[in-house]
């Protein structure tokens, strides 16, 4: 659990980057977000002229396609200050870890992009970091296993923070699994180019997390919880795949069978 | 070795049909990986020798010429012969005289992967050279007449039943299968005679070591050593990036090399070399050469982006680690290197024409950087060669993206440049797929989804996007908090 002193200064506002596929695909996920951090006291922004960080078409090689809907998005955020939240690691460290190599001919943006990725946090690590783990402390009666997606876990190295965040909801009963920071097998266009190859490793993926005997996968990245929920479902499996914001933000809803603790809103 | 990298995808779908070999494969990750993860957890400064490995190996390969040089010159000082070998062919033509010249009958071979590269052992047989190999797995699989699996565990594919089938010539279909005991004596029993009338050892180096002219083999079975005291002549073999400056380097190397590779924290021998048998010793060989091989390693050095694979030290934990080679298998990768290291030197040393499948084998998923004892940015290396073979940059002859393709992602930026045609796109998808979707998914998509379709079901894009519902939200107060999969719009 993180330490008092190491939490930084709170901001007021933030800024939300909600992914492509967020956006579009799940937004359920993006209010969860809102809600979070709402919860937290935060007013948050949503420029609405976000699409994507670039990452899909960087990953599949196609780099001159990336490179424009890159720097669009560098000068979108620069327009904005304060910290700003991803609900994804993947598109995170596309920002912090990639943005670099896409920009490299080009020394003055790989600067702003660079003084942009500073700002720019990933959902439960901006949490940790400004609140701490135990900042939102709902109630929830389920049962769920969770997965380290792999960018998170490797790309910005957090390990900890979702699984304290998740720790901390009174009445989730958290089961562990075996090999769960092992890929899911999504790794975007190759889900879809070498789909024989991700399948086999989704599928080991999918055995680990039936044999928890959870009813929810929690994960926090949505390429990954559509891969799993997708193979899921496909095997007949009611077992949920749900976005570590959606989970927090139903803790706190009042929507679990468990009333929210009052007085629990920090100020 | 002809490189077959163009056949990936035959060859991966063979292994991911084939159950048995899925079942072996597993052992690189319960045995080895797991291995690995507790002996880097029982090791207290194991994040600064990673560091200190790094730092020696990118000090070593950016002064290459230099170390090179001082190495041939302190292995001619003990005695020993040099040879500089510009390709597999160039080595394996010198090897091949060398026991001709020598009337070599008997070869034994100790674990190399660079005389793979040669295939080495088929040039002596087909010279009418006895050439056998003496490390257990490599022996297995040149009696099943295959390519090793894997860096360090050459015959992890085959079952206890398949080995003894191989070692045991009356073994038949029904037997009860031996133990590993039974087995591994078996073949002790056949290869201590070929130890016995050898002539020439070929060895591989895992360390050669430029300022005292060494080279220092890692084995467990001991057949290492046994290579290089029995027979008159011993030639070792090496990559021309296989070298270190100083014997203090070796004890940092040496630590990182075992633990990643088995999770032992030392092997059972470790044999360092220094030139032939001196007069005053008693056992030794009678002549020492190392052959340093280029092919093609001079392509990786020359190119700034994927200088950092030279680092390599082939311990294998990128293969243990990575959840595409437990699925497609060693064979798949169609050269010498599998996995995830192969899957970015292959490609610049046979070329990325052929193998343009092999970075695009990936999801990215990083564990082979974590893992890496040196550190090399294996996923970034990865990325760097889908860009070459995607829009041929670097070289024209690279590309191998179809048409389609490049549509595709054409299509895709003009989508992603301003929000009100990110939204339309969005709305189209949802119009062409609504129809063919159900509560939300669609089991049977057309292309480019058809992919992901056959395996898993696919999301319906939403009927609001994240903006629309926030807008909405900002009008008429907070929507249901916490909306999950089950209720998509």
């Amino acid at each position: 659990m993180s330490v008092t002193p190491s939490i930084q200064a709170r901001p007021e506002r933030v800024t939300l980057f909600a992914t492509c596929m967020v956006d579009q695909l799940a937004p359920g996920v993006g209010e969860s977000t809102v809600d979070v951090l709402e919860y937290l006291g935060l007013q948050v922004d949503f420029p609405s002229e976000q699409t994507c960080c670039g990452q899909p078409a960087f990953n599949s090689g196609f780099r001159s396609e990336a490179l424009p809907v890159a720097r669009r998005f560098v000068e979108l955020f620069e327009q904005v200050d304060g910290p700003i939240v991803v609900p994804s690691g993947s598109c995170a460290a596309m920002v912090r870890n990639y943005y670099r190599e896409l920009f490299r001919d080009d020394a003055d943006l790989v600067q702003r992009a660079e003084r942009v990725g500073e700002r720019l946090y990933e959902f439960t690590e901006f949490i940790d970091r400004f609140f701490g783990t135990n900042a939102i402390g709902g109630r929830l009666s389920d049962s769920a296993t969770y997965h380290k997606c792999c960018h998170m876990l490797r790309e910005l190295g957090i390990d900890n923070p979702p699984l304290e965040l998740l720790g901390n909801v009174d009445g989730l009963e958290m089961m562990p699994m075996e090999r769960a920071d092992v890929c899911c097998g999504f790794g975007g266009a190759f889900s879809v180019k070498m789909p024989d190859i991700s399948s086999a490793i989704l599928d080991e993926k999918l055995d680990n997390i039936e044999a928890t005997g959870a009813i929810t996968v929690v994960a926090a990245d949505t390429g990954c919880i559509y891969q799993m929920q997708g193979g899921l479902r496909r095997r007949g499996s009611s077992v949920q795949v749900v976005h570590i914001a959606e989970i927090l933000a139903k803790s706190i809803s009042g929507s679990g069978r468990d009333p929210v603790r009052p007085g629990h809103r920090p100020e | 070795m002809k490189p077959e990298t163009k056949q990936f995808r035959s060859k991966a779908a063979q292994t991911l049909a084939n159950k048995s070999v899925l079942q072996s494969l597993d052992h690189v990750y319960t045995g080895f990986h797991e291995g690995r993860l507790s002996a880097a957890a029982d090791t207290p400064n194991w994040e600064e020798l990673r560091t200190k490995g790094k730092a020696i190996k990118d000090h070593t390969i950016a002064h290459l010429d230099y170390y090179l040089g001082l190495l041939a010159d302190n292995v001619e000082k003990s005695g020993g012969h040099v040879f500089f070998a510009n390709d597999a062919e160039e080595a394996r033509l010198h090897i091949v005289k060398l026991a001709r010249a020598r009337d070599v009958k008997t070869v034994i071979k100790s674990k190399s992967m660079v005389s793979e590269e040669m295939a080495l052992a088929d040039a002596l047989i087909g010279q009418g050279i006895e050439a056998v190999e003496t490390d257990l797995g490599e022996y297995i699989i040149q009696l099943a007449g295959e390519t090793p699996y894997h860096l360090i565990a050459p015959a992890i594919h085959k079952s206890r039943k398949e080995v003894a089938a191989l070692l045991n010539d009356d073994f038949s279909e029904g037997d009860p299968v031996p133990d590993p005991t039974e087995l591994t004596m078996s073949a002790r029993a056949k290869l201590r005679g070929v130890f016995e009338r050898a002539d020439m050892s070929v060895t591989g180096v895992n360390f050669a070591i430029a300022e005292s002219g060494s080279i220092a083999l890692v084995t467990n079975e001991g057949n290492g050593r046994m290579s290089t005291s029995v027979p008159r002549i011993h030639v070792a073999v090496m990559g021309m990036e296989k070298i270190i400056p100083s014997i203090q380097d070796l004890s940092t190397m040496l630590r990182i090399l075992i633990r990643s590779a088995t999770g032992q924290r030392i092997t059972a021998y470790i044999t360092m070399i220094n030139g032939p048998r001196k007069p005053e010793e008693e056992e030794g060989p009678e002549e020492f050469h190392l052959v340093i091989m280029n092919n093609g390693r001079d392509k990786l050095l020359a190119d700034p982006q994927m200088r950092e694979s030279l680092n390599c030290i082939r311990c294998g934990a990128c293969l243990n680690a990575c959840p595409v080679y437990r699925k497609v298998g060693g064979h798949a990768y169609g050269w010498v290197y599998p996995g995830p290291i192969g899957a970015i030197v292959s490609p610049v040393m046979t070329g990325l024409k052929d193998a343009h499948d092999l970075p695009n084998a990936s999801s990215l998923c990083g564990a082979c950087h974590e893992v890496c004892p040196v550190k090399i940015n294996i996923p970034r290396m990865l990325l760097e060669l889908r860009w070459r073979t995607a829009e041929g940059k670097v070289d024209p002859d690279d590309r191998a993206s179809s048409v389609k393709e490049r549509v595709i992602w054409k299509a895709w930026r003009m989508g992603m440049m301003g929000r009100r045609r990110f939204d339309l796109g969005a709305r189209l998808s949802r119009l062409l797929m609504r129809p063919i979707s159900k509560r939300g998914w669609i089991r049977k998509a057309p292309p480019p989804i058809s992919g992901w379709t056959s395996t898993r079901d696919f999301p319906l894009v939403a009927s609001k996007s994240l903006k629309e519902r926030l807008a909405a939200r900002e009008k008429h107060g907070r929507a249901k908090p916490g909306q999950t999969n089950r209720d998509r719009p």
